[in-house]
This record gives structure tokens, C-alpha cells and sequence, in this order.
């Protein structure tokens, strides 16, 4: 459980388009990573490549490392299927399986690993859907379709199917933006509560939210229209909101951007 | 949105039926904006509006109509013989209605052989179709799933009269091989018992792979359709969770176009039960009974009124053939109600 990330030399491309030019970085684990930038600048892209669901789109492809505790999961031997059991992602938009309940939704992803006892099922359930902060809401209703909860909660249901089998870490792709400011704070709270036990990379729009719940950030940006995206910075999460190094980190933040 | 009184522009709108209440500032000035009633007349509609509600209730009261009138005009006909049938209509299994002083016709064998036919070609068609559409939608890379699809749709578009020659002619031959040794090994069970027939091939066995074959595109191109609309958000979820190729289908795809898969084959089915030519070239006429073997002769509603309406010279014996019409369109009829049950049952599509 929570292990490290680090990217090294990490170039991204769709077919022949450079997407992301040259990423190293390292994130520790039990700590929110957030990564912050205009759109197109790659955060998203950089965040899919790190549980190998970039190349499910045809002709993506990536080159460099990114090492999981020191093993590259990009290695000639390594299963993407398997990757992506161990590092688990929350999407933009709520996306709970429609045709499952609430519980099968939540212990989906225990059931692909082929692990099948009622009990056990039931008891992780609960103790992910406690661990999203959806228990108290839902624990009357499990057999019930997950497409009936608010979209707040319906996040809050994938959060709980993404740790229900303990990942080694935690991605989250915007998982607010389609949220109320209410639902947002809820997620907010739980995210600083999951990082104790989780390694934790989000992708936000929000710089308010980066600096609220992230221990560092990272920001990205296009060095121009049609060139390929590039970590600008990374550091502590206050350092990089009061005092960045790079004046284009500067820029973004206070809003002086373009 | 909710259907309110349309096009009125007033900012009020917005909020559709939700609020009752009028808002101060957003009514219109001189009269206070009336209560919705969803289709109610009473609110000013813009013509086009009307015109267009006009059309489209027209043509849907057009179909029904039309469905109402051909049942009509069948029972109308259908009536006279069976009043004047000597034999029981519905356990009878001889068909004879060319003598109108002597009517003689039973609906049993043709009904059997027509649903023998068709749920055979319906058991061969499904598996495949259901396979070709997950590989158009989910393995097979753009480039090949494109035209893979058009060959796949342009089988629809050969004739069946086309499908009746090569049936006889071509396939019967290939198949006979299979066809005996069916019967030696499992000619115990009644559907591979020695049929019928003596004319090699001319049976259900052959007509019902024929059929499989020309209600394949039907089941495909709707389930690929199907197929091809689940979600990325779905397919995505289960990826991230490490499904691999086989249970992303099982977990999004095949839930999400279960329904429509059972439609498709259902508008297959339908196709098959009123196939004619095909059939017609393919089945062996034979006097013999039915005994349920794939390898037996006989006809099928829509090939036995093909084959015989020709002849036809009064509107007794023409209204003999017309009753097992009717029977047919009944039995379409019972089967789209099976699908719709079946779609209703396996819960709606999200």
C-alpha cells in the first residue's frame, strides 16, 4: 500500500503528435499531488500515463520510466490489466456502472480480481464505502442502482470502488469539476483524510482546491500553440502559491496569464 | 425539457414546469402567466408547432390504422372458409383448400415447420451476429471494422431469391455430408431423425442455415449499433479498475446492449417467420407429415400461399390461404410482444 511514483524523462505522444515533452517527477507516498495548468497542457494526459490508460487509445504511446517503489510499469514483462489494479483513478464525471447496485459497484473491481465470498465482499463494501464518507447515506440502500444517487455521492461511490482494493495509489482526474461547491467540499474532506493511507496524484482547474488539499503541486504548460506540454515546476505545495520560482508559475497563479 | 407552453421567450421559461409560482419580474405585464398543463391547448401555440404536432400525430394514428385494416381485411377473408372447413383448422395437418365444395385445410404442420425453420436459423444467427458485432465495436481496429461492417450490411441486400439458389444449389450439396452423419449419430433424437423427403438437401436443415445467414445482418448492424453507443465513461471505469479486453464487455458493453441485442434478434426472428422465396425454392413439397426432424421437407406459411396462390381461381380456396395468413401475422405479432416483454424485463437502458 501507498508507494512512490517517479517519472523519469517521460515523453507522451498520440501517433505522431508530441503531447508531453520530457516529465521527471517524483511523488512520495501518504501525500496529494496536485497538478495544475491551462487546458491541452497535458496534466491529464501525464495523469493517464501513470496507470497505463493512455494507450487504450489507438496509437498512444509512451517512452521513459515512471517506477512504482523502483519497478517500471511500463517494463516489457508488466500486464497493464495488472497496473491498473493497483493504482486506481476517479474520472471527471461520476461514472458508477449503471446496471450495478450500490454494493456490486463498490466491490466491482475485488471481483475482477477473482476474490468471490459474500462476507468478505460485504464487509470491504462497507469498510470503502465508510472510507469515502458514503456509508452513513447509502447503508440502506445497497442493492439499489448507483445511478440514483446525487452526483456528489456518485462520486463519492467511484472514490469508494477506486480504494475498496487498497491501490497502491490514488489518481484522480478532475474529480470536482462536475461537482457543487457542497459535494466539492465533501470530496475535498476526503481526500485529506485518504491520504494517510493512500498516495494521492489529482488533476484540478481549481487552484483554490490545489492549495487546499495538495502537500505539492506541479504545474504544467504549452511553451507555445502546437507544442508539446512540459512540467513547468514542481514544489511544495505553499512555496509554489506564495513564492514559485518560474515566473510563468507566478503568472498563472495570480491569474496574469496569456 | 418539460413540455410548458413553448416559445413564449419570457424569461421565465428557463425554469420550465418546476415553478409554479409566477416570478414577479420575468411575467409577462398584463396577464399573469397560466398555469402549465402540459399538452393542453389552451396556451397560445406557434403554428409551426401545430403543424408539425399535426403531421406527427397523423402518422402515428396512420400506422396504427393500417395495422387495424390489414388485420381486418384478413379476418374478413379468413371468416367464409372456416366456416365451411371440414377439417380442424388449428390441429389439422393437411392443407387442402384447392376444391372450394370440399375445403380441407389444418395450420399444424405449416405452423410447425415455419417455427422450426425460424428458431433454427435464430439459434445459428444469434451467437455469430452477437460475436461479429462485439468484434466490429470492440476489437477489430477502425480500419477493418469499416468495411467489415459494409460487407456485413451488404449481405442484407442480396436478393433472397439469390439466397434460394445458392441454398439448393450450392449449399445443400456441402452440407449433405454433415447433414447424414447427424442422422447416424444422433438420428435418436427427433430433430436429426432421417426426414421426410427423399430430395437431398431440399429441408429444413439446409432452408434454416440459409435463413441464419440472411437475418445475420439484421442482428448485427442493430447490436453493433447498440454496442458501439456504451459510454467511454463505462468502458473507462472498468478499464481503471484492470478489467481486461473480455470483462469490459461483460461489465459495460454487454449490459448496456443486452436489450437491443434481444431486439435485434427479435426483428430477425420476425424476418425469418416471413421469409417465402427462399424457402419456397428450398423446401421439398411433400405429402408426408411433419415429424419435427431438421431433415424433413414441407413449407412454411409464406412458401406453402406463394407456392399455391397462383392457381387460385375462387375466393373460398383464396381465403383458406388468406386464414393461414392471418395466423402468420398473429404469430409476428405474439413475437414482437415476447421481445418487448423480454427488453421490459431485463430492465431499461441507462
Amino acid at each position: 500500500m501507498a508507494k512512490r511514483l517517479d517519472l523519469k524523462d517521460v515523453d507522451i505522444y498520440y501517433g505522431k503528435f508530441h503531447a508531453v515533452d520530457s516529465v521527471s517527477l517524483a511523488v512520495p507516498p501518504r501525500s496529494v499531488t496536485a497538478f495544475i495548468g491551462p487546458s491541452g497542457c497535458g496534466k491529464s494526459t501525464v495523469l493517464r500515463t501513470l496507470n497505463r490508460m493512455h494507450e487504450v487509445i489507438p496509437g498512444a504511446r509512451v517512452d521513459g520510466e515512471i517506477l512504482l517503489d523502483g519497478e517500471n510499469i511500463y517494463g516489457p514483462s508488466v500486464d497493464p490489466v495488472s497496473v491498473r489494479r493497483t493504482i486506481g483513478m476517479v474520472f471527471q464525471r461520476p461514472n458508477p456502472f449503471p446496471t450495478m447496485s450500490i454494493r456490486d459497484n463498490v466491490v466491482a473491481g475485488l471481483k475482477l480480481q477473482g476474490r468471490k465470498g459474500k462476507k468478505e465482499l460485504d464487509e470491504v463494501a462497507e469498510r470503502a464505502l465508510r472510507g469515502a464518507n458514503l456509508w452513513n447515506e447509502v447503508k440502506d440502500r445497497l442493492a439499489k442502482p448507483g445511478g440514483g444517487l446525487s452526483g456528489g455521492q456518485q462520486q463519492r461511490l467511484c472514490i469508494a470502488r477506486a480504494i475498496a482494493v487498497q491501490p497502491d495509489v490514488l489518481l484522480m482526474d478532475e474529480p470536482c469539476s462536475a461537482l457543487d461547491p457542497i459535494s466539492t467540499l465533501a470530496i475535498e474532506d476526503l481526500i485529506s483524510e485518504l491520504k494517510a493511507d493512500y498516495t494521492i496524484v489529482i488533476v484540478t482547474h481549481n487552484m483554490q482546491q490545489a492549495a487546499r488539499v495538495s502537500d505539492q503541486t506541479a504545474f504544467f504548460n504549452l511553451r507555445a500553440t502546437g507544442e508539446p506540454g512540459r512540467l513547468v515546476e514542481i514544489d511544495d505545495t505553499p512555496k509554489m502559491f506564495s513564492n514559485p520560482t518560474e515566473q510563468a508559475t507566478e503568472d498563472y497563479i495570480s491569474g496574469r496569464f496569456g | 425539457m418539460t413540455d410548458g407552453p413553448a416559445g413564449t421567450g419570457e424569461p421565465g421559461d428557463r425554469w420550465g414546469g418546476s415553478v409554479s409560482a409566477p416570478v414577479p419580474e420575468a411575467g409577462i405585464p398584463t396577464e399573469p402567466r397560466p398555469p402549465d398543463e402540459g399538452t393542453s391547448g389552451a396556451t397560445f401555440v406557434q403554428r409551426g408547432d401545430r403543424i408539425f404536432r399535426f403531421l406527427a400525430t397523423g402518422s402515428g394514428a396512420f400506422v396504427v390504422a393500417l395495422i387495424g385494416a390489414i388485420g381486418l381485411f384478413l379476418l374478413i377473408q379468413a371468416v367464409p372458409p372456416l366456416l365451411q372447413n371440414n377439417a380442424d383448422f388449428l390441429t389439422s395437418r393437411q392443407f387442402e383448400a384447392g376444391d372450394p365444395n370440399n375445403l380441407h385445410f389444418g395450420i399444424l404442420d405449416l405452423l410447425l415447420v415455419t417455427v422450426e425453420v425460424s428458431l433454427f436459423a435464430l439459434v445459428l444467427a444469434m451467437p455469430i451476429g452477437l460475436g461479429i458485432a462485439l468484434f466490429l465495436t470492440q476489437y477489430a481496429p477502425a480500419r477493418v471494422a469499416r468495411p467489415f461492417g459494409y460487407l456485413v450490411d451488404l449481405l442484407a441486400a442480396v436478393p433472397s431469391i439469390i439466397f434460394g439458389l445458392w441454398g439448393l444449389f450450392v449449399l445443400a450439396p456441402v452440407i449433405q455430408p454433415f447433414a447424414l452423419w447427424l442422422q447416424d449419430n444422433l438420428g435418436w433424437f427427433f430433430l436429426f431423425s432421417p426426414g421426410n423427403v427423399q430430395i437431398a438437401g431440399a429441408t429444413v436443415f439446409t432452408a434454416g442455415i440459409v435463413l441464419a445467414v440472411m437475418i445475420l445482418p439484421i442482428i448485427t448492424a442493430i447490436s453493433r449499433e447498440v454496442f458501439a453507443r456504451t459510454p467511454r465513461a463505462h468502458i473507462e471505469a472498468a478499464l481503471a479498475l484492470g478489467a481486461t479486453k473480455w470483462e469490459v464487455v461483460r461489465m459495460t458493453v454487454w449490459p448496456f446492449g443486452r436489450a437491443g441485442y434481444v431486439s435485434a434478434s427479435m426483428l430477425g426472428l420476425g424476418r425469418a417467420l416471413g421469409e417465402t422465396i427462399a424457402l419456397m425454392i428450398i423446401l421439398a413439397a411433400t405429402p408426408a407429415i411433419f415429424t419435427g426432424s431438421l431433415f424433413d421437407g414441407g413449407a412454411t406459411f409464406a412458401s406453402k400461399i406463394a407456392l399455391s396462390f397462383a392457381e387460385l381461381n375462387n375466393n373460398l380456396s383464396a381465403g383458406a390461404f388468406i386464414a393461414a395468413g392471418l395466423v402468420l401475422f398473429v404469430l409476428t405479432f405474439l413475437v414482437n410482444a415476447a421481445a418487448r416483454w423480454v427488453i421490459a424485463r431485463s430492465g431499461a437502458k441507462a
